[in-house]
């Protein structure tokens, strides 16, 4: 059979035009919402231009026509499995106590290998300046690091002036976005099969061991837990965090042990990303305002014992709150 | 039949519909990320200007909020807009370029998600390049990104006028005083030579002299074989003259048998 092309285009031309109107209004029109009467006719309209496309690609031989049926049942065919009004009720409340730490348990294997990769990163950190007295200079990246701890701790706590005067907000801001950025890399690594993370996890270990060491070795143990435990109490788990979202990219890539395919492992883990990533970047937000107002912040001006007493807290919350916050009903699947 | 440059996506439908998506080329994208670039740059300006104000409160306030709101800007940009502007943000609606699901389906917000936030690596070592190389080694054209959140990003050229008037030129078809045989030709020609002639007709203009002189010879001379027409209607008529004829036949269903005769009536009265 082969259609008469100029009466078949007489006769669904005015079809096609209003699927494209009906289109167009919906693509311009963030929100735009039809009633059950324009429902009915997208359905029919998209019904019929898909059969005429069915008669063309079979019967006719006009590419552009083709071309132009294609484009249009598929816009159409988005639209009608169009998941926008699908109301997904997001209450941040909810995400926060419950999605957010019930994400965190449910992967809690790939937490503690990503915990696991940073201790052998520090562990190494802490050999390397233990046994070599160069390695310093190379692991560590920060200047104001390089001279020896003592040094440091007698210049910060005779300091006069405040260093920070005038720019906390934009050190701050510099802090948050930085770290946010190194740990979306961290996790965005994952797609190596995981090995980027690892890589970054280690260098990370690394440069904390070796700190922690070089300050432990020259007795000022109060100092450094005063100056990193505000802080580093949120950030050190926030990447972990994003190592632990990396490992869940590279097992959804890897798929070992998992019969499903590789595309719906992909689809299924991307919900979980996300809410990971979503702590990730608040907790960063939080470390970055710790570390620029109160961790630099040191004795007599503030008292270490203070410092580290709020650090210790902040762990204990932190803990019990990615350990326990909506635990109840913690066998049914993760929601949004 | 359809020849194109562009690397298509099929896809099918639960009723059974195929359609194919076409792919937006590396370069395409590119342009559309400058655009989108530059469309950063430019909020993030016009941010950083309304917060100017801030420096009579603070200066340091005003670093600090211009620096996470670059920051924010650039990461939530592509997010905010794909999921509000269904697949496109400024520099892909302009160069008519859509990010849909792999399955022709719409963006879910965690795919949007995903795709924004591993542009990172996508970036690195800079200007795109791996990314860039992705696209240009994937059969489907995806970075990174897309591949791990299932994503195509498509091209929508406008619809196009589609027009018939140079192959159904109006002229007097000599075929039409014989609708007998006419309508075996309807009868016996197969879609695929049907096909051909009618593309033949369309695109006469774009072929060298002798190519389009040889075609038509072929397919006048295949036609011949399948239905031969008496000498006094194909007398005088070039291959081309007599393709035009046969697609006639073919695809304008209201000159078939019942017009025959007034076609030949009409025939008469012009020759007398």
């Amino acid at each position: 059979m082969i259609i008469d092309l100029n009466h078949f285009l007489e006769e669904e031309r005015p079809i096609w035009q209003e699927l494209e109107a009906l289109l167009n209004r919906l693509d311009t029109g963030i929100g735009t919402r039809l009633d059950l009467h324009e429902v009915e006719r997208f359905h029919y309209l998209y019904h019929r231009s898909s059969s005429d496309l069915a008669k063309v690609a079979t019967f006719a031989s006009e590419p552009d026509l083709l071309t132009y049926l294609e484009q249009l049942v598929a816009r159409a065919y988005g639209e009608i499995h169009e998941n926008h009004d699908r109301r997904v009720r997001f209450t941040p409340a909810r995400w926060f106590f419950r999605t957010w730490p019930r994400t965190f348990r449910k992967h809690l294997s790939a937490f503690w290998l990503s915990l696991a990769v940073t201790m052998m990163g520090a562990l190494l950190g802490a050999g390397a300046v233990a046994f070599d007295s160069e390695a310093k200079e190379i692991i560590l990246p920060f200047d104001h690091l390089l001279g020896t701890p003592s040094e440091r701790v007698a210049q910060e706590e005779q300091a006069k002036i405040d260093r920070l005067s005038g720019g906390k907000g934009s050190f701050s801001g510099y802090l948050m976005t930085h770290n946010i950025r190194v740990s979306l890399m961290t996790f965005s690594m994952g797609l190596t099969w995981g090995l980027g993370t690892i890589i970054s996890l280690f260098y990370n270990g690394a440069i904390l061991g070796a700190v922690c060491l070089d300050y432990i070795r020259d007795g000022q143990i109060v100092f450094l837990a005063g100056w990193l435990l505000p802080h580093g109490v949120i950030e050190i788990p926030a990447i972990l965090l994003s190592g632990q979202g990396g490992f869940i990219l590279a097992s959804a890539l890897i798929g070992r042990g998992n019969s499903q395919s590789l595309k719906e492992r992909l689809r299924s883990s991307w919900g979980d990303l996300t809410t990971l990533l979503g702590g990730m970047g608040i907790m960063l937000v939080w470390a970055g305002l710790i570390e620029a107002y109160f961790s630099q912040y040191h004795e007599p001006v503030l008292p270490y014992s203070l410092k580290i007493a709020f650090g210790l807290f902040e762990l204990l919350v932190l803990v019990v709150f990615l350990g326990f916050s909506g635990r109840k009903g913690d066998d049914s699947p993760t929601e949004l | 039949m359809r020849t194109s440059s562009f690397q298509t996506q099929q896809v099918i439908t639960p009723e059974g519909v195929s359609f194919s998506l076409i792919l937006a080329t590396p370069l395409s994208r590119f342009i559309a990320w400058v655009i989108d670039f530059a469309a950063i740059a430019a909020m993030a300006t016009c941010v950083s200007s309304l917060l100017a104000i801030l420096k009579i409160v603070s200066t340091d306030l005003h670093q600090a909020l211009g620096l996470v709101a670059y920051f924010t800007i650039s990461i939530v940009y592509g997010i905010w807009f794909e999921w509000n502007w269904r697949g496109q943000t400024i520099g892909k609606r302009l160069l008519r370029l859509r990010v849909v699901d792999e399955h022709g389906l719409p963006l879910q917000i965690n795919q949007v998600i995903i795709r924004n936030l591993l542009r990172c690596v996508d970036m690195l070592p800079s200007f795109y390049l791996l990314g860039g190389i992705s696209c240009l080694l994937s059969k489907k054209v995806q970075r990174l990104g897309d591949y791990a959140a299932n994503t195509l990003v498509i091209r929508t050229p406008p619809p196009q006028e589609i027009d018939f008037s140079q192959a159904m030129s109006g002229q007097f078809n000599s075929f039409l005083q014989h609708p007998h045989l006419a309508a075996r030709l309807r009868k016996t020609v197969t879609p695929a030579a049907a096909r051909i002639s009618l593309q033949a007709l369309l695109r006469r203009n774009d072929l060298t002299p002798s190519a389009r002189l040889g075609l038509f010879k072929s397919l006048a001379d295949y036609f011949q074989q399948e239905i031969e027409f008496p000498e006094e209607v194909t007398q005088g008529l070039t291959p081309e003259q007599y393709v035009r004829n046969v697609v006639d036949i073919v695809y304008h269903q209201r000159a078939k048998l019942g017009d025959g005769k007034r076609a030949a009536h009409e025939h008469q009265r012009r020759t007398s």
